[in-house]
């Protein structure tokens, strides 16, 4: 067969002597910038921005598992962003409603609270389901798939085939999941008000925390024996399975995990930018968060994050600025990054230091 | 029962048109690896010469739209895909890129609102449950294969494009110009996805997006098929659309792609590489 899948262009895994303050050092200052400076010097519209863009980091990360470390290209990422997301809102809905129907429902005639919302009036019941369903789905989904070996460009294929789906079921479901609107329309957030300054800023820095203890934990799973199996299948996964591990076990697992993170980050995401809809999981939005891995460096945990944040400030700025050019700039942007630095803004940085380093010494 | 009769005409019409789509796909897929995104825009494409070509005559936008499309998908080929072989995920995200930037294209030349093609007089009306213009798309589509089948079967580029499709270092060794194959592959695909699209002005309207609604289910044509065979795309693509228009009879519309979904999925249970694959030692 000729469509062999080559691991592209991963960088050769070398242990390179690190200097052993680098790393933490570099965190460290991330952190301070996010959790202090952000918080003082950016007004409440941009912060609120910025939190929005972290949320989108989150789901980033977990693609930075899957398809850097694991080498599974999954597009359907917004299904899991999307399923926490609805969970969240569920519970805001209800908990707004405050014993009444939700809104929307009213609007399309709804009558009887259906059964499935009725335990999502529970915070920590949806704020479980915002991780529970997203990973149970995921397993369910890897394990069928994986296990027959059903691998590379089809599992993308069929990732992206789910999400067109969800974005259809959610659509036509109106009265049960608010269609083409989404759900919207939050006002009170564990008993602050969502509009409030304060609130937000709050919400800001939670998504700063999560993301940056996601982060850490990512980082270690990478570091861990786990990490060095699934660096192994992405570059030789029959090789792994004559050594007696079983590959589609690592990729279902860290698949899994990745669409945990994608749950945790629309949980977030609906008290921080106030809607979930399907306009914000489908195929595009999808794809457009691989964009923003592929851009930033799929292979570097800290790359994805990175390309997360810089494509979503892109895409505000441009969509501000010049509302026509930003798909011509965002298709270009891709077309160029793949051709010319297919490891992304990491490789590229990567590169600069190894080459300042041998011209140094 | 009336009813249920009348979705098979719209079933197989629809499988027609993934078919048509589906052809090319398939073939970039399995001989070169490639996933094309951009494929749908080369149906839009196809679709809106017909649009251009209304004064002129249905039956000239089909070649038309044929040459249009496959040019589309020649300058893709040498500008861009050719650097990416043997990287599939890659060439998927490339040519998303390229699929944006001709969406916005089609929006800047014809405007975003949707635009309607009339139908020619003699493709309205119908026999019994079978609307003239529907039966025409499952003509055009039986005629394509047959087609492709000959070019395949029949001809010497044909048999190099089956050489280098199961063996491609065995073909350049034996002195095949796979990059010429390649080309024309990757012409006669996109091609066929501009008839396609020429087809789907029959049955409704077009807009800039016009691609994306079925390049998704033209995919899982291709995994439920088996890569690169015909026998299996023609067989995927009718049982998907038929699938599709009971799925929505029986159901509502929208659980019918989950259904759908969940069937391909149950489907690769049984037959993971798809309905039809070559047999070989390698490893799958």
């Amino acid at each position: 067969m000729t469509a062999v899948e080559a691991p592209a262009e991963a960088p050769p895994v070398v242990r390179r002597e690190p200097r052993r303050w680098q790393g933490p050092a570099a965190f460290a200052a991330v952190a301070l910038l996010a959790l202090v400076v952000a918080p003082l010097l950016l007004e409440p519209f941009r912060l609120g921005l910025l939190a929005k863009y972290l949320c989108y980091a989150i789901v980033a990360l977990g693609i930075g598992l899957a398809w850097g470390q694991g080498g599974m290209l999954t597009l359907g990422q917004g299904v899991f962003f999307g399923l926490g997301g609805y969970a969240m809102g569920m519970y805001l809905k209800l908990h707004d409603a405050g014993g009444d129907l939700p809104d929307f429902m009213v609007w399309s005639g709804v009558e009887k609270l259906p059964a499935l919302w009725t335990p999502f009036g529970n915070p920590v019941f949806a704020l479980a389901m915002a991780v529970v369903v997203p990973v149970v789905v995921a397993l369910l989904l890897g394990a069928l798939v994986f296990r027959q070996r059903v691998r590379g460009a089809y599992f993308a294929i069929l990732t992206q085939a789910l999400a067109a789906a969800l974005v259809i079921l959610l659509v036509g479901q109106q009265g049960l999941t608010g269609g083409t609107n989404g759900l919207t329309n939050f006002f009170d957030f564990f008993g602050q008000d969502l509009a409030a300054d304060e609130t937000q800023r709050g919400l800001y820095l939670t998504v700063a925390v999560v993301l940056g203890v996601l982060y850490l934990g990512a980082r270690q799973l990478v570091r861990s024996r786990f990490g060095r199996l699934l660096l192994a299948v992405r570059d030789g996964e029959d090789r792994v399975r004559f050594l007696g591990y079983n590959p589609a076990t690592v990729k279902t697992l860290t698949f899994a995990v990745s669409a945990g993170m994608a749950g945790i980050a629309g949980a977030l995401f609906v008290p921080v930018v106030g809607i979930i809809s399907p306009a914000l999981l489908g195929v595009v939005p999808s794809l457009e968060l691989v964009v923003g891995v592929a851009v930033g460096g799929r292979f570097a945990l800290a790359g994805a994050l990175l390309g997360a944040v810089v494509m979503g400030y892109a895409r505000t700025y441009f969509s501000e600025e010049l509302p026509a050019a930003w798909l011509y700039l965002q298709g270009a942007l891709f077309v160029l990054v793949m051709t010319l630095a297919p490891r992304g803004i990491a490789g590229l940085a990567a590169g600069l230091v190894r080459r300042r380093r041998e011209a140094g010494t | 029962m009336e009813g249920v009769l009348n979705q098979l005409p719209i079933g197989l019409s629809i499988g027609a048109v993934l078919l048509l789509i589906a052809l090319g796909l398939t073939f970039t897929f399995g001989q070169m690896g490639v996933i094309n995104m951009a494929h749908g825009e080369f149906i839009m494409a196809g679709a809106y010469t017909a649009y251009l070509l209304q004064g002129v005559g249905f039956l000239v936008a089909l070649p038309a739209a044929f040459v249009v499309a496959g040019l589309m998908g020649l300058v893709l080929e040498r500008t861009l895909i050719r650097r990416f072989y043997g990287r599939p995920l890659d060439t998927l995200l490339l040519t998303w890129g390229v699929s944006l930037m001709l969406q916005q294209l089609a929006r800047d030349l014809f405007g975003a609102p949707n635009v309607q093609v009339v139908s020619p007089a003699w493709l309205r009306g119908g026999l019994g449950i079978l609307p003239y213009n529907r039966l025409f798309i499952m003509a055009l589509a039986v005629l394509s294969v047959l087609a492709i089948w000959a070019y395949m079967h029949k001809t010497g580029q044909g048999r190099r494009m089956r050489a280098v499709m199961q063996n491609r270092r065995l073909a350049a060794t034996s002195g095949i110009d796979t990059g010429r194959v390649d080309q024309r592959t990757f012409f006669i695909g996109s091609g066929l996805a501009g008839v396609a699209g020429v087809a789907l002005t029959l049955i409704g309207p077009v807009g800039p997006t016009l691609g994306t609604y079925y390049i998704v289910d033209a995919f899982l044509v291709v995994v439920a098929g088996g890569l690169g065979q015909l026998r299996g795309a023609v067989l995927a693509a009718i049982g998907l659309g038929l699938l599709n228009s009971y799925a929505e009879f029986w159901s509502d519309a929208s659980l019918a792609k989950v259904i759908v979904f969940v069937a391909i999925i149950g489907f690769l249970q049984i037959r993971p590489q798809g309905l039809f694959f070559v047999r070989s030692r390698a490893l799958t």
